[in-house]
C-alpha cells in the first residue's frame, strides 16, 4: 500500500459566485438545463399528440397554466443567452478561410445572427399565416 | 492508445448548440407563449397535419433531440464544476438519455 498522501485541492461549489466572467460562464451552461427542459416538454407533446385529440389538447392545456407561460418566457431568454454566447464564440470554433483570407470573426457572428432573424420571421409565417 | 469517444459527443454537442441558438427561440415563442395566450392556432388537427409532413416532421425532430445532446453534455460537464466527479457511469446515463430522447422523438412522429 502506498504511503503517498498527495494533496487534493478543495475546489467547492460556490467558486464560480466569486467572478463575474465565472458566474457568467455558469449561467451560460446551466441554460442547459432550461433547453432540457424544452426538449422534454415536447417529447411529451409528441407522445399526447399520437396519442389522439383528447391527449394533445390536455399536454397543450397544461401549457396555458401561467407558471408554464412564465417557464418559457426565462426558458426564451435564457436560450437566447446561450445564443448570443454560440455566436460569439462560433469564430473561434470555426476557423473559415476564402482563398488566402480568413474570415473575419464579425461576419461569422454577424451571419449567425441573420440566421436566426431569418429562421425567427420563417417561423412566426409558419404560425401565423399558413 | 484507444480513441477517445469525445470527438463524437463534442460533434453532437455542436450540432444541438446550433439548433438550440437558431431554431430553438422561435419555437419557445411559438409553443411556450404565443399558442398558449390564444395569439396562434394550436388546434390537434393543426399540429398533427405539420407533424405529419417530412419537412415539419424533421423540424420537430431536430428541436426535440439535438439541444438534448447540447444539454446533457454541459450538465455531464458541469457535475465536475460543481465538485462531482462523476464516473463512466454516469456519462453513459447522460448521454444514453439524449439516444433514448432522439430515438424516442423518431418514434413518436413515424408511428
Amino acid at each position: 500500500m502506498s504511503k503517498r498522501k498527495p494533496y487534493v485541492r478543495k475546489m467547492g461549489s460556490t467558486w464560480w459566485t466569486k467572478n463575474n466572467f465565472h458566474t457568467m460562464y455558469i449561467v451560460r451552461e446551466l441554460s442547459s438545463l432550461v433547453i432540457l427542459a424544452y426538449s422534454v416538454i415536447l417529447l411529451f407533446g409528441l407522445n399526447a399528440l399520437r396519442g389522439g385529440e383528447a391527449a394533445f389538447d390536455a399536454w397543450f392545456a397544461g401549457l396555458t397554466n401561467p407558471l408554464a407561460i412564465v417557464f418559457h418566457v426565462i426558458t426564451l431568454l435564457w436560450t437566447l443567452y446561450h445564443a448570443t454566447t454560440w455566436f460569439s464564440l462560433a469564430p473561434k470554433a470555426a476557423n473559415l478561410w476564402i482563398g488566402e483570407k480568413r474570415v473575419a470573426d464579425n461576419v461569422i457572428t454577424g451571419s449567425l445572427y441573420a440566421v436566426l432573424g431569418g429562421v425567427t420571421v420563417i417561423g412566426l409565417l409558419i404560425a401565423f399565416v399558413l | 492508445m484507444k480513441r477517445s469517444n469525445e470527438p463524437v459527443f463534442w460533434g453532437l454537442f455542436g450540432a444541438g448548440g446550433m439548433v438550440a441558438a437558431l431554431l430553438t427561440p422561435v419555437l419557445i415563442l411559438i409553443t411556450g407563449i404565443l399558442a398558449p395566450m390564444g395569439a396562434v392556432d394550436f388546434s390537434f388537427a393543426r399540429v398533427d397535419a405539420f407533424a405529419s409532413n417530412i419537412l415539419g416532421g424533421l423540424i420537430i425532430w431536430a428541436a426535440v433531440s439535438f439541444p438534448l445532446w447540447l444539454s446533457l453534455h454541459r450538465l455531464y460537464h458541469c457535475l465536475h464544476d460543481f465538485g462531482v466527479h462523476a464516473g463512466n457511469g454516469v456519462k453513459a446515463a447522460f448521454y444514453g438519455a439524449a439516444a433514448l430522447g432522439t430515438v424516442a422523438a423518431a418514434y413518436l412522429l413515424l408511428f
